[in-house]
């Protein structure tokens, strides 16, 4: 019997979507820096929607408030120095909740990098994301606290450390060219 | 070794920067390397390019689909580094659809159940991005165990991870959701706590309903909670619960005003503002304080706060429009903000200040806005203006004088882009409100005669309207030669052919009414009285009528080898009925002694024709067609597409308008198919056909004739059309908008009224487009039934799934029991003890006859406890699981 409820409920496709629906960094010249989708896009409307959105918000000025309606969604982005944190949210959603979101990763960034700047996020997209993924799960804010954040990152980049030395050893290298 | 010559992520990155023009070029370039080396074995070789191609995936979109299995070959890796990479690379570019997906099970398995931490943590987020509903079912027991994880950024991280699975399989309630609430008490850890009130929100907002047993649990962490992120939540959860529950909403008031006045994070503030305005609007205290929020915003520095003090007020206009009165100067300056966003949301706000009172002021200032604002807020403005006007067939409009008045003022206005709009309004006014007809035909020829407005596009279809109601209320027209030369003048050439067919017909129609005035004038000297057209007949004399008639020749003549069908076809209509009346009325425009007999045949043409058009034309309903019985034996659907196929895209859509004369009697529909044939096919009476072809067009304005003279009987009374009114100044700056307003904008006080409002014909039912206002039906039933299943009964289910110690036997005393010591516990109860009794003395008999569904929840239950203040406190009978309880402890 069992069976048979789980196969009524599957037949239905469903839809929880998350609070924050994509979060990207754009550069005051337009260049993309960081995309993370938490809805589903294909990689037509993912661009797309970075090119659209870019021009909305390059082109506001400076004391304007922070917020865009942008297709039954509402985006808010924030400018620091050269670069533009923009998420993606839902029309019920706390624009101000989402700034703060913003700010928090800022300040996280910057205590990681040490006063980030956009070279950081260039040449370290990769680490960019996985702060970011700390940060937001499932499209949730997982984690208020800066430091535990901080404190996992380094326990990552120990691993990574660690993953490298390995494979860098003596022995290592000779395994792999032997084999 | 490949990997020695291999270019890193780094150089790829500044020979990007390094590139100027030729970036294209660059990245192809690399693509290709990228392919070549994705195939290597080494594993440091294979990662570094996966890296590299994830950079370009999600910086420069180029597609990476076809390097989804090597992405799952770097994380069989064992190597740390390699693994992080390939699941980057897959999160960022992995979809549901993707044909590999399900290779990935099980080394998704393998890391959910490494000792590693931080793999873990990959495997989770990975899952959260891209877990389908096969991922989501194989992993479930996995994720369900993280759940009770002792590392508590692995436990948050799962808990983040359920909202996916009980999206994509819902099943997975039935395993999770108990760990979920439990995970709700978790007091001690306040991330734990904020990952759980985070899924909680999402689940709540679809559907709230099933939620409403855990009120108390959500009540607790909104009274005791000191994390802003956490009361956000929080209360985003009880807007949902509190419309459900007014005992609720009566409880969490308090608390919630409280929250609103102490807390110093403006994010929070705003979120207290509007769980109240939108949920607990009822209570009246509430909404007052929190008005007193909303000016703090309206006033502060931030154009971030000011935004959302005005969303506020919009949030609150409907229920409580005092509140944006209390504020209508700000929201008026507003209006001339530098952001748009402030601009539209106050314009929103003023159209919600919009009364039957202030209509007048309020447009004329809003024109006067629109005319001096940049032409896409001037758009918006008029579309405003437009739709709220015509809202509920023109319910807050009295004088229709001035409203079409300011439709034709609209149209003149510069950027003006609403054509369309004005151009179905104008019609829809002329059928409804017969008394503004004279009106309208003023502004319709005002419209017609100025030759500059020919050359905007965007009042062709203005134009096309003014030049419909010219014509077919043509009696109010004072100079209908006038009228003629302005629908047949040179510039003309202007329109597209559709319009100018309709000025063509038009054009027929007044020389219709000019002739059968002048005839019927000649007539009068013979001793019959001359009716209506008093005024009008001044301007028919003989010279006139030739004038006319030289005019067509000239005009129209040349139309009637035009390559537009319905232009040439009407040209020829036009152009044939002059030749046929042109000999017969020569006579009489040269007084002879025998002209008497030619003329009483020309007047019998021009009077059948007259006859013809000045059929009175209403609208029909949009549900006619739909009351037409289908005559047995049509077959509707199938002549339609042989019809298509015959003529191919060139028929309008005119089968959706069907035309039926006079009476609308659905009894006679088959009668009704066979006159309206039989009109088409006489081939003597042209102007019959002309009739039904019109009706064709205008199909969707036609009403039954029985009810509109039923309206003009009623109404014959009703005073001359009035001029508009030059009183009110015209002002222009944002601060005289706000004095004006100080008059206009008073609550609803009923101006005295020059006259009454004029009858608006309304059709009973389907008069405006359904509006498909069907409530959603909630997409993710099955989800709520799961939780509703897990909350509240047929927990046989999930005890199925998880089995656990703890079989002490429940009765309904101890039961009782646990509802005394909830009572104890939360010192605000407001002690139902009636009310509890009765409903526990309920529930004893619900258990009598259900007891066997209940045996394993309340098991359940015990295990958590006595402090459990859960679902579980009142039961109803498994046969009624659709009531949703309520749990006594908030009431």
């Amino acid at each position: 019997m069992h069976y048979t409820v789980c196969k009524e409920l599957n037949s239905v496709i469903l839809s929880v979507s998350s609070q924050i629906n994509f979060v990207c960094l754009i550069s005051r010249q337009g260049k993309v820096r960081l995309t993370k989708w938490y809805s589903t896009y294909s990689q037509k409307e993912r661009s797309k929607a970075i090119r659209e959105l870019s021009g909305v918000i390059l082109s506001r000025g400076p004391k304007l408030c922070n917020f865009v309606d942008w297709k039954g969604h509402k985006v808010v982005y924030k400018r620091y120095a050269s670069l533009y944190f923009c998420i993606c949210i839902d029309e019920e959603d706390n624009e101000l909740e989402a700034l703060e979101v913003i700010h928090h990763f800022v300040e996280i960034l910057d205590r990681y990098f040490g006063s980030v700047c956009e070279l950081d996020l260039i040449f370290n997209f990769h680490k960019a994301y996985y702060i970011l993924d700390e940060l937001l799960i499932a499209g949730e804010l997982q984690e208020s606290s800066k430091r535990t954040i901080a404190k996992l990152i380094s326990a990552q980049d120990n691993l990574v450390e660690v993953a490298k030395e390995e494979a860098s050893s003596l022995s290592n290298i000779i395994a792999q060219a032997t084999k | 070794m490949d990997s020695l010559f291999q270019r890193s992520l780094d150089d790829i990155i500044k020979g990007l920067r390094h590139q100027q023009a030729g970036e294209s070029a660059f990245v192809s370039k690399v693509l290709e390397e990228v392919r070549r080396e994705i195939k290597s074995t080494d594993s440091h070789t294979k990662s570094t390019a996966l890296q590299k191609l994830t950079y370009l995936h999600s910086i420069c979109f180029v597609d990476m689909s076809w390097a989804a299995f090597h992405a799952i070959e770097c994380i069989s890796y064992p190597n740390f580094t390699h693994k992080k990479v390939g699941y980057l690379a897959i999160s960022q570019s992995f979809q549901e659809s993707t044909p590999v997906i399900l290779l990935i099970s099980n080394q998704l398995r393998k890391d959910l159940k490494s000792n590693v931490e931080v793999e873990v943590s990959l495997a989770l987020e990975c899952l959260s991005r891209i877990g389908n509903l096969d991922l989501c079912r194989d992993l479930t027991p996995e994720v369900f165990t993280l759940m009770a994880s002792s590392r508590i950024p692995v436990r948050k991280k799962a808990i983040g991870v359920v909202l996916r699975l009980f999206g994509k399989y819902p099943d997975a309630v039935r395993v999770c959701f108990k760990r979920l609430v439990e995970s709700l008490e978790s007091s001690d850890s306040p991330p734990i706590v904020s990952a759980v009130i985070g899924v909680f929100c999402e689940l709540a907002s679809k559907d709230p309903k099933a939620y409403l047993p855990l009120a108390p649990e959500f009540y607790k962490i909104l009274v005791d909670s000191r994390n802003n992120w956490v009361l956000i939540k929080v209360l985003k959860i009880f807007t949902k619960l509190a419309p459900l529950e007014p005992r609720l909403a009566k409880k969490i008031v308090e608390p919630i005003c409280e929250l609103m006045s102490k807390t110093g994070a403006k994010s929070l503030m705003f979120e207290c503002i509007r769980t109240i305005l939108t949920s607990l609007a009822e209570h009246e205290s509430a909404v007052k304080l929190a008005a007193g929020r909303i000016n703090e915003l309206l006033i502060d520095e931030d154009p971030n706060l000011r935004y959302l003090g005005l969303h506020a007020l919009a949030i609150v206009a409907p229920k409580h429009i005092w509140a944006v009165l209390e504020n209508k100067e700000f929201v008026i300056k507003s209006l001339s903000d530098p952001d748009p966003n402030i601009k539209l949301e106050s314009l929103r706000l003023v159209m919600e200040m919009v009364s039957e009172s202030n209509v007048v002021e309020i447009c004329r200032v809003l024109v006067n806005y629109a005319t001096k604002s940049e032409p896409e807020f001037c758009n918006v403005i008029l579309g405003s203006i437009l739709s709220t006007c015509s809202n509920n067939v023109y319910e807050i409009i009295v004088d229709f004088d001035w409203y079409v008045s300011l439709l034709g003022e609209m149209s003149r206005i510069q950027h003006c882009q609403k054509g369309e709009e004005i151009e179905n309004q104008l019609i829809d006014i002329g059928m409804r409100v017969q008394d503004v007809r004279p009106e309208l035909v003023r502004v319709g020829r005002d419209l017609l005669m100025d030759p500059a407005l020919l050359g905007n596009p965007f009042l062709h279809r203005i134009l096309s309207a003014a030049a419909w109601l010219c014509g077919e209320y043509v009696e109010f027209i004072r100079n209908p030669v006038e009228l003629m030369e302005s629908l047949l003048q040179p510039r003309t050439s202007l329109l597209p052919p559709s319009v100018r067919a309709v000025y063509l017909e038009s054009a027929f129609k007044a020389l219709v009414f000019c002739l059968h005035s002048y005839l019927k004038s000649a007539h009068g000297e013979n001793g019959e009285a001359s009716g209506t057209t008093l005024i009008q007949e001044n301007h028919i004399t003989p010279d006139s009528v030739l004038h006319l008639l030289n005019l067509i020749d000239m005009a129209v003549g040349p139309l009637s080898g035009s390559y537009d069908v319905e232009i040439q076809e009407r040209a020829r209509n036009i152009l044939g009925f002059t030749e046929l009346i042109k000999p017969v009325l020569s006579d009489s425009l040269h007084p002879q002694d025998e002209r008497h007999k030619q003329q009483v045949e020309a007047s019998k043409m021009v009077r059948l024709l007259h006859d013809t058009f000045s059929d009175e034309l209403g609208p029909v309903s949009m549900s006619a067609q739909g009351r037409v019985p289908v005559p047995d034996g049509l077959v509707l659907h199938e002549n339609l597409a042989d019809l298509e196929a015959v003529c191919g895209s060139s028929l309008p859509a005119s089968s959706a308008t069907i035309s039926f004369e006079g009476s609308h009697n659905v009894e006679g529909a088959t009668s009704i198919f066979i006159s309206d044939q039989k009109e088409e096919s006489e081939p003597s009476s042209e102007s019959t056909s002309l009739l039904a072809e019109h009706r064709k067009r205008h199909g969707l304005y036609y009403l039954p004739s029985e009810k509109n003279t039923e309206h003009h009987e009623a109404n014959n009374d009703y005073p001359p059309a009035n001029e508009l009114k030059s009183g009110v100044t015209v002002s222009n700056d944002a601060q005289d908008l706000a004095k004006l307003a100080e008059q206009s904008f008073l609550p609803k006080r009923k101006s005295k009224q020059v006259k009454a409002r004029p009858v608006v014909v309304k059709l009973d039912e389907g008069d405006v487009l359904p509006i498909s206002s069907k409530i959603p039906q909630a997409k993710d039933d099955s989800l709520s039934e799961a939780v509703r299943d897990v909350l509240l009964g047929n927990k046989a289910a999930a005890d199925s799934v998880i089995r656990k110690k703890g079989k002490e036997k429940l009765n309904a005393k101890e039961q009782e029991d646990d509802l005394d010591h909830m009572d104890s516990q939360s010192g605000t109860v407001q002690n139902p003890v009636k009310e509890r009794s009765k409903r526990s003395s309920r529930k004893q008999n619900a258990d009598e006859g259900d007891h066997g569904g209940d045996k394993g929840k309340q098991k359940r239950r015990h295990r958590h406890g006595k402090h459990r203040t859960r679902e579980g406190v009142q039961n109803p009978p498994a046969n009624v699981i659709s009531q949703t309880p309520v749990p006594d402890l908030l009431l």
